[in-house]
């Protein structure tokens, strides 16, 4: 049976402990008279069940190990981290419930890693209420809409806007200008749907069709006939426990002659690339947060991450090969602990009362070059929008794995801005 | 003391107690609470069709999110403010009501489950459906800044908590009023025995129709309500989970009595608060509360309490 | 795809949806009929058999086809032995009342769909099928030449899908042989007709019970290994079958078999057919509408008789 690394609270806070004790004690002679060596509190919004515990389980590996090594190296301002984790059941009810638990019952200085964005979008204004920094980690386009909050932040993960616009060039250069989109008929699928169509047809490409599946959707093959024959790329985006079917069932439908295709890794996230059926994914393409497969230029920063987090280079568990990993997402999570770090330390944070200098140093931020503490590539924070932008990856697929071919650059993937958060008052 | 008498000194003295807790309570409980009256005047909506008319719907989950977004789509896109608001949400389930229970009070025992299961999925993929306006599943979020009514800020813990206490206590009020009265008992007639009650010359249809349309409003005000004390709206709220979840408060509270709904949500919520400290299936704990309820208490917390020592508990 | 041949590929693949729907639902018709309960768990047995067939496949190596005659075997015999548990434990001790029936199976519904959490992982796992060939099927066109055959673009179907069909159409065949000829069904249709008579005439009613529900939960267990080939197991994946299932017993009417299976092509084929001529949301909302109104004015279902 799999090897299954619990991330209860209790593990967590172990961990953190552990590193904390052993970090903080030669230490914490040197800011004893300023500061506390209290630990800092963050409270991990976690979806450990419900339809994001696929996602839940590696964002709390992910976490684990950057508070480790923040930890090991001194924690924030010589304090160490401790994370406390609570599962909100992918539901927004009790996300908002988590939040304000995170508040006023954990005293947590700052909460995050929510994924899901209706999740986000439940939980937001209880962390506004509230009034404490909130760092998601869900790529949705929600933080920099402007429809949530000065306290909500997404500084570690690209957003799904970016992502798919930058798609557009290499698409219509590289695979055709004339495309049909299958994606699930909710928001984000609509997200996909807008986006990427305003962006092909700047290239001069076109949607010819856009087919959209009911969310609880269990097999596909009915909709597929709605394909145009003259489609040159089918880009798809299914999420959910099915989309191994709807990969499985796109090859059985095509057979062996297909049009181009261009997918996003969401569709085969904690998916062994291996598994039978997947088999006509050769030759295609994905959209990839960050490359699965440790590619022939791999950086020393992604050396790093992968073995602090227990991930071989196949992007699966090191202690189970088949326990493939959420390798495009969970990236988030350890970029936005070091970017907590950052922010914590460039503030001068002591305690709960500095919750506003906090989130006034994070929007000061900008260019963040690839480091340890951000293994996926460079980033562009955009303090305005609470956005951060960066390089997104196309790779495709070449006997059973996934090869880098294109990296786009952060300019590619900007769009204007649709708010100014720092104009609100706190 | 007379039963009229004794029920304003339980109800009243409940309310008394939930005021004083307003101001005692620690910020956690006292925002807990706050979500737990809301819920409650949806379990208390949905006590009055199950509890007391023993019609068992599986829907309900439509009515509280036509109120959500009768509330929630004018503030959004027409900029309506909170009080026309909330009237245009307590309408929206209203109608809703009406409309189902002239199609579903024709069938009876399971078959009106499904019905009601039926125009609830259909709810809710017409809300997926709308995506433009509704924006899905993702739902939206209201302003803090435009949730405020007679110009109190109801993001603020203590006005958002007496708001939820104020939608709470005429909810409650309003179910033991109406179930003293003639209509009420006629209701429990409806549950006890159907037929008879007919034979004695009692319109059954328009009594049911009636438990219909003030279940639904009940739901729909809860709705409304958390749209506006919580700030947000999605599909979430449409969904199956949330056609069970009254099911199960007013199960384990107790259907059929007054405050048994506001027991039940306070037990499920602090039961799944406490043990998802202890255990990441904190569903299971509540699974096993469920069945350990079915076999040594039925009838709810406090339906054993009435059954066991206060015969006389409304 | 031209009209023909999409309509073809809906009727397909609503086929295989149907075949399954058909067993899940007849293991809920036969505890409703039989034993006049709602059983808000079938669908975590339809789960349970999905995940239990994913272990067997993985334990079982070699050739898939192996773990899946295995998992054929073991799946609805667990779901069967746990169904039976739950019904002694819970179900007999309150003697079968509606309203309690309901809210203990909801308890079983939370612990199951746990358990599995805890044990088999909140990730969804493929199963191999035992054999799975890609079968591009002719469509016809009369042209000036007369009758002319070719190969539609993309329609096609695999050969796994048609066994699973084939598979549904035995099972359902070799049931209700055993239940109008056998004596167990004898005894089983006795009980759904009249309890106390069956009771009067001997027939131990109680145990009968307990096989009733261990074999509805066996049938969705059965019919859970038949679409994990396809599908996958997940541990949230219950939902689905069970308000289908539901939906399914209801227009076909209690305990009806020939209603269970009538019922389940109906609603199996519609959405994919609907889908054909409207956008798949709006295609589900009126499919939806649509069960709904048919239980509105035919409360009896399509086959069943009108209660006295």
């Amino acid at each position: 049976m799999t090897h299954r690394i619990k991330t209860d609270r209790r593990t967590l806070l172990k961990g953190a402990a552990a590193g904390g004790l052993l970090a903080a004690t030669p230490l914490a002679h040197r800011f004893a008279s300023a500061q506390s060596s209290a630990p800092i509190r963050i409270g991990f919004q976690q979806h450990s069940t419900g339809i994001g515990a696929a996602y839940g389980r590696w964002y709390g590996r992910t976490t684990e190990a950057a508070v480790k090594m923040i930890n090991e190296a001194g924690g924030i301002n010589g304090r160490p981290v401790e994370i406390i984790a609570e599962d909100d059941g992918t539901d927004p009810k009790r996300g908002a419930e988590v939040v304000e638990k995170f508040a006023n019952q954990h005293n947590c200085d700052v909460a995050f890693g929510t994924l899901f964005s209706h999740v986000v979008y439940g939980s937001a204004p209880a962390a506004g209420e509230q009034k404490i920094p909130y760092f998601v980690v869900s790529e949705g386009h929600h933080v920099a809409s402007g429809a949530l909050n000065r306290y909500t932040l997404q500084p570690g993960i690209t957003d799904v806007k970016s992502q798919v616009q930058a798609m557009a060039p290499y698409v219509a250069e590289n695979l055709g200008k004339k495309i049909t989109m299958i994606f699930p008929d909710f928001a984000f699928g609509h997200d996909h749907r807008d986006y990427f169509t305003a962006a092909i047809e700047a290239q001069g490409g076109e949607v010819l069709e856009h087919i959209a599946i009911p969310p609880t959707e269990t097999s596909f093959t009915k909709y597929f006939p709605k394909i145009p024959r003259d489609t040159e790329v089918v880009y798809h985006v299914m999420v959910g426990p099915a989309v191994l079917t709807f990969v499985k069932e796109l090859g059985e439908f095509f057979g062996p002659s297909r049009p181009e295709l261009f997918g996003f890794i969401d569709s085969l996230e904690a998916v062994d690339l291996a598994s039978p059926g997947l088999e006509f994914l050769e030759g295609t393409y994905f959209w990839e947060g960050n490359p699965r497969y440790a590619q022939a230029d791999q950086s020393s920063h992604d050396k790093l991450f992968r073995e602090k987090v227990g991930v071989d280079a196949n992007g699966a568990s090191v202690s189970d090969p088949k326990d493939v990993s959420t390798y495009a997402h969970m990236f988030g999570c350890w970029e936005t602990l070091h970017i907590i770090k950052a922010g914590m330390e460039a503030a001068g944070y002591q305690g709960p009362d500095d919750r506003a200098k906090l989130i006034e140093a994070v929007e000061a931020m900008t260019d963040m070059p690839e480091s340890d503490a951000h293994p996926q590539g460079p980033k562009r924070f955009n303090g305005k929008t609470h956005q951060v932008f960066g390089v997104q990856y196309i790779s495709r697929v070449e006997e059973g794995r996934l090869n880098k071919v294109h990296t786009t650059s952060i300019e590619d993937t900007l769009y204007p801005d649709e708010v100014d958060y720092t104009t609100m008052s706190f | 003391m007379s039963p009229g008498a004794r029920s304003l000194a339980l109800h009243g003295g409940l309310i008394a107690l939930l005021f004083a807790l307003g101001f005692l309570l620690p910020a956690y409980h006292q925002g807990n609470l706050a979500r737990i009256m809301v819920l409650a005047t949806y379990a208390v909506g949905y006590n009055v069709l199950f509890g007391y008319t023993g019609l068992l719907s599986l829907g309900h989950a439509m009515f509280f999110a036509a109120g959500m977004y009768g509330l929630g789509l004018p503030m959004q896109h027409l900029g309506i403010s909170a009080l026309p608001a909330f009237g245009l949400g307590l309408l929206s389930a209203a109608l809703l009501s009406t409309l189902v229970a002239f199609l579903a009070l024709r069938t009876i025992g399971v078959a009106f489950m499904i019905v009601t299961l039926m125009f609830s999925q259909a709810g809710f993929l017409t809300i997926l459906y709308f995506g433009t306006w509704t924006r899905g599943d993702e739902g939206f979020v209201i302003a803090q800044a435009s949730r405020s009514l007679a110009g109190v800020d109801l993001t603020q813990p203590l006005a958002r908590y007496m708001a939820a206490l104020v939608l709470f206590s005429v909810a409650l009020l309003l179910t033991a009023r109406m179930m003293r009265a003639g209509f009420g008992q006629v209701l429990i007639g409806v549950r006890e025995n159907e037929e008879r009650t007919r034979m004695l010359g009692y319109d059954v249809f328009r009594h049911k129709l009636a438990a219909v349309i003030v279940s639904g409003t009940l739901s729909g005000a809860a709705g409304a309500a958390y749209a506006l004390l919580f700030g947000y709206v999605g599909a979430t709220f449409a969904s199956v989970q949330y056609s069970i979840f009254p099911l199960l408060w007013v199960l384990l509270g107790g259907a059929g009595t007054t405050i048994g709904p506001l027991v039940g949500v306070i037990f499920m919520f602090y039961l799944i608060d406490w043990s998802s400290g202890l255990t990441n299936a904190y569903m299971l704990v509540a699974g096993l509360a469920l069945v350990l309820l079915t076999l040594f208490a039925r009838a709810g917390l406090m339906g054993e309490v009435r059954r066991r020592w206060l015969p006389w508990l409304p | 795809m031209d009209f023909g041949p999409h309509l073809l590929l809906a009727v397909l693949e609503g086929a295989v949806g149907a075949s399954v729907l058909a067993l899940t639902a007849l293991g809920l018709s036969l505890v409703f009929g039989v034993m006049r309960v709602v059983n808000v768990a079938h669908g975590e047995f339809f789960m349970l058999g999905a995940v239990v067939a994913w272990f067997v496949a993985d334990t079982l190596a070699g050739h898939p086809a192996v773990g899946f005659v295995g998992a054929l075997l073991i799946a609805p015999l667990v779901a069967g032995a746990v169904a039976m548990a739950v019904d002694r434990l819970v179900l007999k001790q309150v003697h079968y009342d509606p309203e309690a029936t309901i809210v203990g199976t909801i308890g079983i519904l939370y612990i199951l769909q746990q358990t599995a959490l805890m044990t088999y992982g909140p990730e969804a796992r493929p199963v191999e099928p035992p054999f799975s060939h890609r079968i591009a099927l002719p469509w016809f066109e009369w042209t000036e030449e007369g009758f002319e055959m070719f190969y539609p673009w993309g329609l096609s179907i695999t050969s796994y899908k048609l066994f699973v069909i084939a598979a549904a159409v035995l099972i359902l065949l070799t049931f209700w042989a055993i239940l109008s000829r056998s004596r167990y069904g004898l005894l089983m249709r006795a009980t759904q007709l009249d309890r106390e008579t069956a009771l009067a005439f001997g027939i131990p009613v109680g145990r009968v019970y307990s096989l009733v529900f261990g074999l509805g939960a066996g049938l969705a267990a059965l019919a859970a290994v038949l679409i994990v080939p396809i599908q996958q197991a997940h541990y949230l994946m219950a939902g689905e079958p069970l308000l289908l299932s539901f939906i399914v017993v209801i227009i076909g009417g209690l305990g009806s078999v020939r209603g269970t299976v009538v019922a389940a092509l109906l609603i199996g084929m519609s959405d994919g057919i609907i889908s054909v001529f409207l956008s798949p949301t709006l295609s589900k909302i009126l499919a939806t509408l649509l069960v709904a109104l048919v239980l509105v004015f035919r409360p009896q279902g399509l086959f069943g008789t009108k209660a006295a």
